[in-house]
C-alpha cells in the first residue's frame, strides 16, 4: 500500500515506543520483586523475632533465686513456641553477668551489649546462620544484684523456607503483571500510532488529482506536520495551476497573432501573381505553420510532462475514440483526397487520460496525413488482441531503418520531412503518452514500404 | 454561404473576413457576444465561427446560450488554446466543431463543408447550371440524371469555376485553392484535375475551356 521504496527509513515510532514502555515495566517489576522480598523478610523475621523475644521472656520470668544462688526450671513452653516445621534447632546460654551459667558455652553475648533490654541479631553459629536474641533482668535477692542474661539462638531454615515461598508467590505475580503490562504497551503504542496510520492512508488513497488540505482531526502532536503538508499541497496545486494557465496563455499569446499573419499572407497571395512575391509567401505561409505547430506542440508537451506524473485514470473506450478523431481530421485528410479507412474492433478499453491518448494519436495520424501521396489511403486498425492497440499504416515512403529509434527523441526529425512542416515532437509526444500508460510506440514499415505505428498499452 | 464570426482581434478578424468574402461568402464581424447576440437574433447565419476568448466574456458562454434557445446554427470554435488542455470540453458544449489557430483557410472550408454536411443535408445549396445539378456540400453532381460523387479537390475546382461561369481563372489561382503550401508539386498539376473534370462533364453542355497563357472558364454553351 505504502510505497516506502523511496523513504529512507529510521526506526519505528511504534517500536520505540513499545520498547520504552517494555523496558520500564521490566525494571519496574525487577525493582518490584525486590522490594516485595526485602518486605517479607523484614516481616518473617521480626514474627521469629517475636516469639524469640517471648520465649526468652519466659526463661528470664523461670529464673528464681533460692538460697542465694540463682535456680531456673526451663519452662517447656519456651522451647515448644519455637518449633518450626522445618525442626530448626534451638540453642540457649544463661549468664549471670559475664559467668556461663548453662547453655552453650559458645553462644557468646555481644560485646556491646551492657546488660539491659532486649537485643537482637543475625550470627553465624557452628557455621550455622542463626538469630539470636539477649534479654536481661536484675536479680534481686542476692549479695549483690546481678544480671541475669539470657540468650537464645535459632536457626533459620524455616524462615528461609517462608521466603523462599513468598519469592516465589512474588515472582508469580510481578510475571503476571509484568505479561499484562507488555500487553497494555503494545495496544498503548498502537492506539497513540493509530492516527498517524489513519493519516497515512486517507493521502494515499486519494487520487493523483486531489490536493486539498487534509481536513480530519488529527491529535495535537501531529497537528504541525499535517499543516506542513497541506501547505506544501497547496503549494504543488498552485503551481501546477500555474503551469497549466501558463501554457494556455502562451498558446492563445502566439498563436493568435501567428493566425493574423498566416491569414494576411494567405489574401495576398490571392492578389499578387508575380512568381517570386509568391513564393516568398507562401514561404511565409510555411514559415507561420510551423512556428505555430512547434509552438503548440513543445505546449503540449510541456503539458503532458506535467500530466504524466499525475495520470488521470480514467475507462476509455479506445474505438469510440479513435472514431471521433477520424471524423474530425477526415476534413483535412479530404484536402488530400486521402481516405482515412477505420477497423476498430468494438468495445477496446484502458484506463489512462483521454486527452492525453487523444493528443498522442492525433500526432500520429497527422504525421500520416503529412506524409502520404494525394489520393491514397491510411489505414487506422483498433485491436484488442493481444493488448489493445492502435496500428496507423500509410502508403507514404516510409521510415529510413536506421533512424528508427532515433525519432521519439526530441526534435527530431526523418530525413524524408524535408517540406514537410513539423517541429519533430509528435512521435516523442506519442511516446511520452504511452510511456506515461506503461505501454510502448513501435515505429515500422509495412509490406508497402509505407510507415506503420502502433501504439499499444 | 451566410457567416458570423465572432472575434475580438481586430486584426485576425479583418483578414478572416476579406479571406472569406475572396470565396464569395457573406460575412458579419461581432466583436463580443453582445455584439454577436443582437446579430444571431436579427439574421439566420449558415454558420458561426467562434473564438474562445472574448473581451465580454467566455465564447463557451455564447455556445451555451445558442443551444439553449434552440438555434441549429454549426458553431465552428476558433481556439488559440492547447489542444490538450481545451477541445474535448468544446464538442462536449456543443460545438460542431474546432479549429486551431493559425488555421489553414482551406482546412477552414472542409470543417466548415463537413459541419454543414452533417447539420443540413444537401437541399439547400445546390447549384444549378443548365442540365448540370452541382452540390458542394456533398460533392455530388448529377449530369442527365447520373450521380457522380466527386473527390475533394474536383469539388473544389468545379465549386470555384461554376460560381463564375465564363470567368477566367488563372492557373496560379485554381493552383492556390486546391493546394496547400507545402505540396512540393508544379502548377502543372492543375491539369490533372481539370482533365477528371472535363471527363464528369463530358454528357453535359458544361464545359471548361483553356485558354492558353490565361487559365481556364467554364462554358455553359455547348448545347445552343
Amino acid at each position: 500500500m505504502t510505497d516506502t521504496s523511496v523513504t529512507n527509513i529510521s526506526g519505528s515510532l511504534r517500536r520505540r515506543l513499545a520498547i520504552t514502555l517494555i523496558v520500564g515495566i521490566c525494571i519496574f517489576a525487577v525493582l518490584l520483586f525486590f522490594i516485595i522480598r526485602l518486605y517479607a523478610a523484614q516481616i518473617a523475621q521480626q514474627s521469629q523475632d517475636s516469639i524469640l523475644s517471648a520465649s526468652v521472656t519466659s526463661m528470664l520470668d523461670a529464673a528464681k533465686v533460692r538460697d542465694g544462688q540463682v535456680a531456673m526450671d526451663i519452662p517447656y513452653s519456651s522451647f515448644s513456641m519455637l518449633a518450626t516445621p522445618q525442626d530448626d534447632r534451638i540453642f540457649y546460654a544463661i549468664y549471670q553477668d559475664d559467668q556461663l551459667l548453662s547453655g552453650y558455652e559458645s553462644l557468646t553475648l555481644p560485646e556491646t551489649y551492657n546488660n539491659t533490654g532486649t537485643v537482637f541479631r543475625s550470627i553465624d553459629f557452628m557455621d550455622t546462620p542463626v538469630r539470636q536474641v539477649i534479654a536481661s533482668r536484675t536479680l534481686s535477692g542476692l549479695t549483690t544484684p546481678a544480671a541475669l542474661i539470657v540468650t537464645v539462638a535459632q536457626t533459620q531454615d524455616n524462615l528461609s523456607v517462608t521466603l523462599r515461598d513468598i519469592a516465589k508467590n512474588a515472582a508469580m505475580i510481578v510475571l503476571g503483571f509484568f505479561l499484562l503490562a507488555v500487553v497494555f504497551s503494545a495496544w498503548a503504542s498502537s492506539t497513540t500510532i493509530a492516527p498517524l496510520n489513519r493519516l497515512t492512508q486517507s493521502v494515499t488513497r486519494r487520487g493523483p488529482k486531489d490536493l486539498r488540505p487534509v481536513t480530519r482531526p488529527v491529535p495535537a502532536e501531529m497537528a504541525p506536520l499535517v499543516s506542513s503538508l497541506n501547505h506544501l499541497m497547496q503549494r504543488l496545486d498552485d503551481s501546477l495551476n500555474q503551469s497549466e494557465q501558463f501554457i494556455t496563455e502562451a498558446a492563445h499569446r502566439v498563436r493568435t497573432p501567428i493566425a493574423t499573419v498566416r491569414s494576411h499572407a494567405e489574401i495576398t497571395l490571392q492578389r499578387v501573381d508575380k512568381e517570386e512575391n509568391r513564393q516568398a509567401l507562401k514561404a511565409m505561409i510555411r514559415a507561420t505553420d510551423e512556428t505555430s505547430r512547434a509552438a503548440g506542440q513543445l505546449l503540449d508537451h510541456a503539458m503532458i510532462s506535467l500530466r504524466a506524473s499525475q495520470l488521470n485514470s480514467e475507462p476509455i473506450d479506445l474505438s469510440e475514440l479513435i472514431q471521433e478523431l477520424v471524423r474530425s481530421l477526415t476534413p483535412v485528410a479530404d484536402l488530400k483526397d486521402i481516405e482515412i479507412r477505420l477497423d476498430a474492433a468494438p468495445d477496446v478499453r484502458i484506463h489512462g487520460d483521454s486527452i492525453l491518448v487523444q493528443n498522442a494519436v492525433r500526432n500520429l495520424i497527422d504525421n500520416a496525413l503529412k506524409y502520404s501521396p494525394t489520393e491514397s489511403t491510411i489505414n487506422i486498425q483498433v485491436r484488442a488482441n493481444p493488448k489493445p492497440s492502435i496500428v496507423i499504416n500509410d502508403q507514404g515512403d516510409g521510415f529510413f531503418h536506421d533512424e528508427k529509434d532515433k525519432l521519439t527523441d526530441r526534435f527530431s526529425r526523418g530525413r524524408n520531412s524535408t517540406g514537410t512542416i513539423g517541429s519533430g515532437l509528435g512521435l516523442t509526444i506519442a511516446n511520452d503518452v504511452a510511456k506515461a500508460h506503461s505501454g510502448s510506440l513501435r515505429i515500422t514499415n509495412n509490406h508497402n514500404g509505407g510507415a506503420c505505428v502502433t501504439l499499444s498499452f | 454561404m451566410k457567416f458570423l464570426l465572432i472575434e475580438d482581434n481586430q486584426e485576425l478578424a479583418g483578414a478572416v473576413v476579406s479571406r472569406l468574402q475572396l470565396d464569395g461568402h457573406v460575412v458579419s464581424h461581432a466583436n463580443g457576444i453582445a455584439e454577436a447576440n443582437s446579430y444571431s437574433q436579427a439574421e439566420d447565419f449558415d454558420l458561426i465561427l467562434l473564438d474562445i476568448m472574448l473581451p465580454d466574456g467566455d465564447g463557451r458562454d455564447f455556445l451555451q446560450q445558442h443551444r439553449a434557445s434552440e438555434k441549429h446554427t454549426p458553431v465552428i470554435v476558433l481556439t488559440a488554446r492547447s489542444e490538450v488542455s481545451d477541445r474535448v470540453t468544446l464538442l462536449d458544449l456543443g460545438a460542431d466543431d474546432y479549429i486551431t489557430k493559425p488555421f489553414d483557410h482551406a482546412e477552414l472550408q472542409a470543417r466548415c463543408r463537413a459541419v454543414m454536411r452533417r447539420k443540413s443535408g444537401a437541399a439547400q445549396t445546390v447549384i444549378r447550371l443548365r442540365d448540370l445539378q452541382f452540390d458542394p456540400v456533398s460533392g455530388q453532381l448529377v449530369v442527365n440524371g447520373i450521380t457522380t460523387a466527386l473527390r475533394n479537390r474536383e469539388l473544389r475546382l468545379l465549386e470555384l469555376l461554376i460560381n463564375e461561369p465564363g470567368k477566367i481563372f488563372s492557373k496560379q489561382k485554381l493552383f492556390d485553392r486546391l493546394f496547400s503550401y507545402d505540396d512540393d508539386v508544379s502548377e502543372n498539376a492543375i491539369e490533372v484535375y481539370i482533365a477528371r473534370l472535363r471527363k464528369h462533364l463530358e454528357k453535359s453542355c458544361v464545359s471548361i475551356t483553356t485558354l492558353r497563357g490565361l487559365g481556364y472558364k467554364l462554358d455553359d454553351d455547348q448545347c445552343d
